[in-house]
């Protein structure tokens, strides 16, 4: 389903050029459960990004579902964010003053499809995730494994195939983040794409396949053999 | 995004900070008024100044003495007549055909007593006709009687402030008074309204005009009105009009024919070009308004630059962006100008209920305008920032940085 190629990416930061990615190649199929693991500043979120289209590469191609994403315009690389990719974050990065309904329902939103089906595709997902009553609280009503559930929600109401999280439970404590981490693992096993940067090599380990970065190049690749 | 969703959208935003929106909103809502009050009071000026003028009638020719040669502008209002202009002439105006009637007009200043009380009034010269032509009402007793042009009867009409100042609350019917050297009987009060054609007769005395030409020992008159029987006639009575008094005048054509309608033009172009200025000035305010919808713009762009970033990452384009800011500060704009629209009537209407004379109406291409004008000020001055937001890469925007 990915495919990287000799992915580059340098960052200039107070006068110092950083090698984010240091060509990359790497394949990812349909269904995978992937964790991003390594230091800080070893590339893993730029990586993210790129997956995410949020961030275009300086040289190398990069292809999802057999399109080359980097000969995009900026409206069709927008497009494809809508429809095949879902962003899971450290801080949540939901909008307060919108409730957990509107907050979820905001890429359908963007897309214009109509209040009744938003409506619809919310609420079977809202109980779904067990936040029913949750629908009309705004985020700060919300405990932080409430938000992160909330804003998991809003990640895949399209349902897109490639699901990213980046540190999805930093800001939480051990046991709602094991929840989290539970709704994402059966996100996957219906067939979404996971890739999870995390710092903890606990969380790391759970997945099948394990990337290891420093200095922007992949240092380990290891997969299990089970499926 | 549809159209109902991103005004939810906005509203969210709005109402959320209700401080900012507060401001935004009375900026424009204070250039809005602005702009209709003074276009407002400019037309009610206008209107003010046609409808006395209009009272004349658009059949009425005014005659001065004395020639003055005018390539447009304003015609002469003294004239410089070598020749007077005198009752005979006026006599012989009336003998051409189609003219329905002539009024005389003598003006000039004289102590006038009465009760013992001394005042220097304006004392008109005229005749019954000029009540009929210029819709002057005795609010008692009764108008200067029809008598023969020459005949110098000793009655006089006396405007309310007049009567107020010599009589007070007295009865004022039937008694004399001295104007100069010569008495005469009250035999009517003017009604309260007695401004007119630039005259306030509401502090003047009329007296029959041969009496005037005593009192001031003059034959020349200082006007003549002429009424023609049908507005159709004015043109072809000018040049009979011109030619008649030629001939009595030994061939001297030394006087000056104007009719309303010149006047009223110019007067209408001077104040519709006052209105227009003034308005001009009043949005000057629209355009500051629009600065600060610039810096509030700017300001939201950097408190919401993670939501710019966080809408990017769910499939927001750069057009998408910049269409939600701009119809944000659209919208305020919108629902500013309202504001404006009522404040600006509700200000005019209770002015109008203060002074009832004043007609106060804006003209709708100052409504129109004053709209248009807050909303394409909005549109361009939140055009930049919401393009610098539109623009931000989604990576940095995200970690809340705003430059690249």
């Amino acid at each position: 389903m990915i495919r990287l190629e000799q992915l580059c990416k340098h960052y200039r930061l107070g006068g110092e050029t950083v090698q984010a990615l240091d060509h990359v190649d790497l394949n990812i199929s349909a269904g995978e459960y992937l964790s991003v693991m390594g230091p800080s500043g070893s590339g893993k979120s730029t990586l993210l990004n790129m997956l995410g289209l949020l961030d275009t590469p300086d040289s190398g191609s990069y292809w999802l579902n057999g399109t080359e994403i980097t000969a995009l315009s900026e409206d069709a690389r927008a497009a494809e964010r809508n429809r095949h990719v879902g962003f899971v974050f450290q801080a949540y990065h939901l909008i307060d003053r919108l409730n957990a309904r509107e907050n979820i329902e905001l890429p359908l939103v963007l897309i214009g499809t109509p209040p009744a089906q938003r409506r619809e595709k919310v609420n079977a997902l809202l109980r779904r995730l067990g936040l029913e009553r949750h629908a009309e609280h705004r985020p700060n009503q919300l405990s932080g494994g409430q938000r992160q559930r909330v804003a998991i929600a809003r990640a895949v109401i399209r349902r897109p195939a490639l699901l990213l999280a980046d540190e999805p439970t930093g800001n939480l404590d051990s046991h709602s983040g094991q929840d989290v981490i539970t709704l994402l693992e059966e996100l996957n096993d219906e067939g979404i794409t996971l890739v999870m940067v995390t710092h903890d090599a606990r969380m790391g380990q759970r997945a099948r396949r394990r990337l290891w970065m420093q200095d922007g190049t992949l240092l380990r690749d290891e997969q299990d053999a089970r499926r | 995004m549809l159209g109902a969703d991103l005004l939810r959208f906005n509203l969210r935003l709005l109402t959320g900070q209700w401080f900012r929106t507060l401001m935004i909103l009375l900026a424009t809502a204070v250039g809005v008024a602005a702009v209709l009050l003074l276009t407002g009071m400019g037309e009610g000026a206008r209107r003010f100044v046609l409808d006395e003028f209009n009272l004349l009638g658009n059949d009425v020719l005014i005659i001065l003495p004395g020639r003055k040669e005018t390539t447009g502008g304003i015609p002469p209002l003294t004239g410089e007549g070598t020749r007077d202009l005198t009752l005979a002439d006026a006599e012989a105006v009336l003998g051409l055909p189609g003219v329905q009637a002539v009024a005389p007009l003598i003006v000039g200043l004289a102590q006038v007593e009465a009760e013992g009380r001394n005042r220097e009034l304006v004392v008109v010269g005229t005749s019954t006709e000029l009540f009929r032509m210029r819709q002057l009402e005795a609010g008692q007793g009764q108008i200067l009687p029809d008598t023969p042009l020459d005949r110098a009867e000793p009655v006089c009409v006396i405007g309310s402030k007049v009567k107020q100042a010599l009589f007070e609350q007295q009865p004022a019917l039937g008694q004399w008074l001295r104007t100069g050297d010569r008495r005469c009987r009250v035999i009517g009060v003017l009604d309260a309204r007695g401004v007119s054609l630039g005259t306030d007769l509401s502090d003047a005395v009329l007296i029959p005009v041969a009496s005037a030409q005593q009192l001031f020992n003059t034959q020349g008159l200082f006007r003549l009105f002429v009424q023609v029987r049908h507005i159709d006639l004015v043109d072809t009575l000018k040049p009979a009009i011109l030619d008649l008094v030629q001939a009595r005048h030994q061939g001297e054509r030394d006087i000056t024919l104007i009719t309303q309608d010149s006047l009223l033009g110019v007067f209408d172009d001077i104040l519709q070009l006052l209105t227009l200025a003034v308005g001009a000035i009043a949005a000057i305010s629209l355009v500051v308004a629009g600065i600060l919808i610039m810096n509030i713009t700017l300001i939201s762009v950097s408190q919401r630059t993670p939501e710019i970033g966080l809408l990017k990452a769910l499939g927001a384009s750069e057009r998408q962006v910049h269409r939600i800011f701009l119809s944000e500060a659209l919208m305020m704009t919108f629902i500013g100008a309202m504001l404006g629209v009522l404040l600006g009537y509700g200000l005019l209407l209770g002015g109008h209920w203060i002074w009832p004379q004043f007609p106060v109406s804006v003209p709708l291409w100052a409504l129109l305008g004053a709209i248009l004008l807050a909303n394409s000020v909005a549109l361009i001055f939140a055009w930049l920032p919401a393009r610098k937001a539109a623009r931000l890469p989604p990576v940095l925007a995200l970690k809340g940085e705003t430059d690249a």
